[in-house]
């Protein structure tokens, strides 16, 4: 594998990941609970899609075949994303919603923290723009999960429930390969295991204010990141996403 | 109903002007929640660089009834206006 196929698939790995998480959060628009978290969320999507045409600009620009951010969103099929399996699972209540998004939010705001130190200054320049929007996300999402974690007993029992559906998806974000160690060899970015420590610090810092457990099991739900195997929730995704360039091909507003 | 979070009144201070200035209001679970929500709803398009948040139920209002004895008795009272001095061209713009 060389430098530049390495740093493509390290580019639709970030992109993939804002990408499919902005479309879930988008699906809330028009059907939150409240208002308040109606505009919320969509603020939070629309960042996250912000930050996928950044990402997915650069990767086709490293691809070198012409392709825009807009063709790799709309003109892939399931087996090309590089997405983790945890931004794909379907966004179940509001609370398990909010518990993917702080889940993702945590690892992400590292992640950025990382990425700004970047020997690629095109990588540290979109990691400086994202890391401001992030930070607020899981500002937000973190008060949410300690609200509603200690909150009424429902909200409690749907947070737990919530935590220990998602838990078995977090490690994907922490897994490493060879382009992982290709990127971290370059010093564009982290190799993603040493994030793991800072990232257990902070998730179980807010779990145990929101009076959580996390789950004992370290089992990894894998094969987003490297497109090997995808849940079967992706391909639906990407038929609501993706159905008008499919069938107006090149149509635009 | 007893369920819903309380409203608060939102005031907005923009990138021009020393005032906080009335936005409009929503509801939150706690004040920290209505300043993250007042974030999101009200400076979308960059209106502003500080938010205050009140709950509504800690506003006395006025009484629109009452508007007579309150606000007629000053309609006539013209010389409370400072317009009747002449200013002294030194003194510049005030």
């Amino acid at each position: 594998m060389t430098r530049d196929e390495a740093f493509l698939q390290f580019l639709l790995r970030m992109g993939d990941n804002t990408l499919i998480l902005g479309h879930r959060v988008s699906e809330w628009c028009g059907h939150a609970p409240v208002l308040e978290e109606d505009i919320a969320l969509a603020n939070t999507a629309l960042d996250l899609i912000g930050q996928t045409q950044m990402w997915l600009g650069l990767a086709g620009e490293v691809q070198g075949e012409g392709k825009s951010a807009d063709d790799l969103a709309f003109l892939r099929d399931a087996w090309d994303f590089r997405n983790v399996l945890l931004v794909e699972v379907p966004n179940g209540d509001f609370g398990r919603t909010l518990m993917r998004q702080f889940l993702f939010d945590a690892w992400h705001s590292i992640m950025l923290g990382r990425l700004m130190k970047s020997s690629d200054d095109r990588v540290a320049a979109i990691a400086e723009k994202a890391s401001k929007e992030v930070a607020y996300h899981l500002e937000r999402s973190s008060d949410t999960v300690v609200g509603l974690g200690d909150g009424t007993e429902e909200s409690h029992r749907r947070m737990q429930e919530a935590l220990d559906y998602l838990w078995p998806y977090v490690g994907e974000m922490f897994a490493s390969d060879e382009v992982d160690a290709e990127m971290a060899a370059a010093g564009i970015a982290p190799d993603p295991a040493s994030l793991r420590e800072e990232y257990d610090a902070l998730v179980q810092r807010v779990l145990t204010e929101a009076t959580l457990t996390i789950p004992d099991s370290r089992f990894a739900h894998k094969g987003g990141r490297d497109g090997r195997m995808h849940t079967e929730h992706l391909g639906h995704l990407l038929t609501q996403m993706q159905w008008l360039q499919r069938a107006y091909p090149g149509a635009t507003w | 109903m007893k369920n819903e979070w309380p409203l608060w009144e939102i005031f907005i201070r923009g990138q021009h002007g020393m005032s906080h200035r009335h936005v409009g209001s929503l509801h939150a679970p706690d004040a920290e929640m209505a300043i993250k929500n007042a974030r999101d709803v009200y400076t979308r398009r960059n209106e502003g660089v500080s938010i205050w948040v009140v709950e509504a139920n800690n506003i006395t209002a006025s009484s629109p009834s009452d508007k007579g004895p309150l606000y007629e008795p000053s309609e006539s009272k013209v010389y409370r206006h400072p317009t009747f001095f002449d200013i002294p061209e030194e003194v510049g713009a005030m």
